[in-house]
């Protein structure tokens, strides 16, 4: 097994059990705001997108490919924290009377 | 290294495990790692309210971060495509953010998997064929993971969607041999997949696979109907971000491994969560649909002892009680009666009525979709009871009202031990002293099982909208 993948392969395992163990402890009452949190964040995978999205010398099917990902996981980074941010700023205590 | 990222072509073998990604910048791997620590703490300060919000702010940040520094890659050179989809893609996401009413957030949350999964599975794709043929195995392996699980979230969650929307039909889709035809499909998926990574060379296999993937994503969808919804969003949640993490084995990016864990975690732990509240095990929630059991009839259950009530009735018993819990169903949802509950529920507390809300699990079609209805009329989040912390109190709670819930207070479940939902755990509102049904008729809800709940004495039953018989009680309430 190559180096890199070994350590890779320990990220994701330490990972995984790290969000096990944070998301356990979110209430009930936010799960749904947890769900387009999650996934607002995993949208990070938009990174790839821009490497393939902005290589000058790549070929065109990549450059296509890359640039329909970069629509996609930007969809879902801009639209998963604004409906993550409204959802929660609903949430509130007893008004004051 | 500029050239490594697509030796396609040029005939250089692409170092055994090893890519672009490889050789950030000192800098860029330095916010790449503050990334990844901002978004665990956003999923941290996501344990309270108060702090919650600042939760948002933290991935947004480090979103921000990651997105910058990825822009001063050495090898990102044209910036023309990646600002147009950019901007077209940040629109788009802005607008459905803006524009979903809160009744639609689990379609929209199912679209959203569906693009963060297509977008994971273009990425492996353009990967392939950047290095084809000179994929190493631990590449191709984590190519074959990365699109076979974004293929399937994607055209699985576009079901869902349509499922959720009514674009599609709502109950279970079945059909013979179901689940013999879908397990061939996922074996020959996964004989390509292994294909892929011992015998690289051959060029139909990937087009094959990734056919196979997207159809997978379908049949494994269709059949799951709407009652199950919570557990299947879930795990597609779970899904799109194992896609995202395979993503960063290929690219190699541990930044990209961690976020994808934390959205796989997340969405497994709330599955199990929705299975447990429904006494389903998974296997059961994906393959079990085929199996409708013949119920009791509902005359037998029913027969002669549903009482009906008027919205008068209904005010004259609110009237005398000190104590009312409301219990929140996806009827409620379907009727968009939360600001009539949120009206309801103010003129009741300013007549000192102590009024709170008994969520189930399952309640709506995704993991605490009724709370945030429910937070949108205003609704205080500490008046919000968990079935847990509510089920002993029930003795105490002089009027109990379902809007929209069915199963969820099927008294069956808990006293009929060959009931098809024996063992499910239920909101036990039986035991307060008066139970108000609001529902449309007496058909049953998504278990297709008639509910002895209705036919109990302290039971009555109000035939009307959610909507409709909310306002027609706070209008009756207001004129006593």
């Amino acid at each position: 097994m190559g180096a890199t993948l070994e350590s890779n392969l320990f990220v994701f395992v330490l990972a995984a059990f790290l969000g096990y163990e944070v998301v356990r402890r979110v209430s009930p009452q936010l799960h749904t705001p947890l769900m387009s949190l999650t996934n607002a964040i995993s949208a990070i995978s938009v990174v790839g997108a821009v490497t393939l999205a902005g290589a000058g010398h790549g070929e065109v099917l990549l450059i296509i490919l890359g640039t329909i990902a970069m629509a996609c996981a930007m969809i879902n980074v801009v639209g998963g924290f604004m409906i993550t941010d409204r959802m929660l700023k609903m949430f509130k205590k007893r008004k004051e009377k | 290294m500029p050239l490594v990222n697509f030796p396609a072509g040029v005939g250089v073998v692409a170092p055994v495990g090893s890519s672009h990604l490889a050789a950030s910048p000192w800098y860029v791997t330095i916010i790449y790692l503050a990334a990844a620590a901002l978004f665990v703490l956003s999923l941290k300060w996501l344990n309270s309210h108060k702090t919650a919000r600042r939760g948002v702010k933290a991935g947004e940040i480090g979103m921000i971060a990651a997105i910058l520094a990825t822009l001063f890659l050495p090898e990102v050179r044209h910036y023309n495509w990646i600002l147009a989809a950019g901007i077209v893609g940040a629109a788009i996401g802005a607008l459905l953010a803006l524009l979903t009413p809160m009744t639609a957030v689990p379609q929209q949350t199912a679209l959203s998997h569906a693009f963060g999964a297509l977008a994971a599975a273009l990425v492996g794709t353009a990967e392939y064929f950047a290095h084809y043929p000179h994929l190493s195995p631990v590449t191709s392996g984590s190519i074959a993971f990365e699109t076979l699980l974004g293929y399937l979230t994607f055209t699985g969650s576009l079901v869902a969607a349509g499922k959720l929307q009514e674009v599609l039909p709502t109950r279970p889709i079945g059909y013979k041999f179901q689940n013999p035809i879908n397990l061939s499909v996922l074996a020959a998926a996964v004989v390509c997949g292994v294909l892929m990574v011992v015998a690289p060379r051959h060029e139909m296999v990937f087009p094959i696979f990734i056919g196979l993937s997207l159809l997978f994503g379908v049949l494994l969808i269709i059949p799951i109907g709407g009652g199950d919804m919570p557990t299947v969003i879930a795990l597609l949640n779970s899904y799109a971000g194992l896609s995202a993490s395979a993503m960063g084995f290929v690219v190699n990016n541990k930044l990209l491994i961690i976020a994808g864990a934390l959205e796989g975690s997340s969405g497994f732990i709330l599955s199990m969560i929705m299975c447990k509240a429904m006494n389903r095990s998974f296997l059961n929630v994906l393959f079990g649909q085929a199996k409708i059991e013949k119920a009791a009839k509902a005359d037998d259950i029913y027969g002669g002892k549903i009482k009906s009530v008027t919205a008068e009735e209904v005010a004259a018993i609110l009237d005398g009680a000190r104590r009312v819990v409301i219990v929140p169903g996806y009827g409620l949802a379907v009727a968009q009666a939360q600001h009539a509950t949120g009206e309801l529920f103010e003129l009741l507390d300013s007549r000192g009525v102590q009024v709170e809300f008994a969520i189930h699990p399952v309640a709506g079609r995704m993991p605490g979709h009724m709370n945030v209805l429910l937070a949108e009329a205003d609704i205080p989040y500490d008046r919000l009871k968990e079935m847990d912390q509510i089920n002993s109190q029930f003795e105490d709670v002089d009027v109990v009202i379902v809007n929209g819930a069915n199963d969820v207070v099927n008294s069956d479940a808990r006293d009929n031990p060959n009931s098809p939902i024996a063992g499910m755990p239920i909101l036990n509102v039986d035991k307060a002293r008066t139970v108000v049904v609001i529902k449309r008729s007496l058909s049953p809800g998504f278990a297709g099982i008639p509910n002895p709940l209705f036919a109990k004495d302290n039971c009555l039953l109000f035939f009307s909208d959610g909507k409709k018989a909310t306002m027609a009680i706070i209008q009756a309430l207001k004129e006593l």
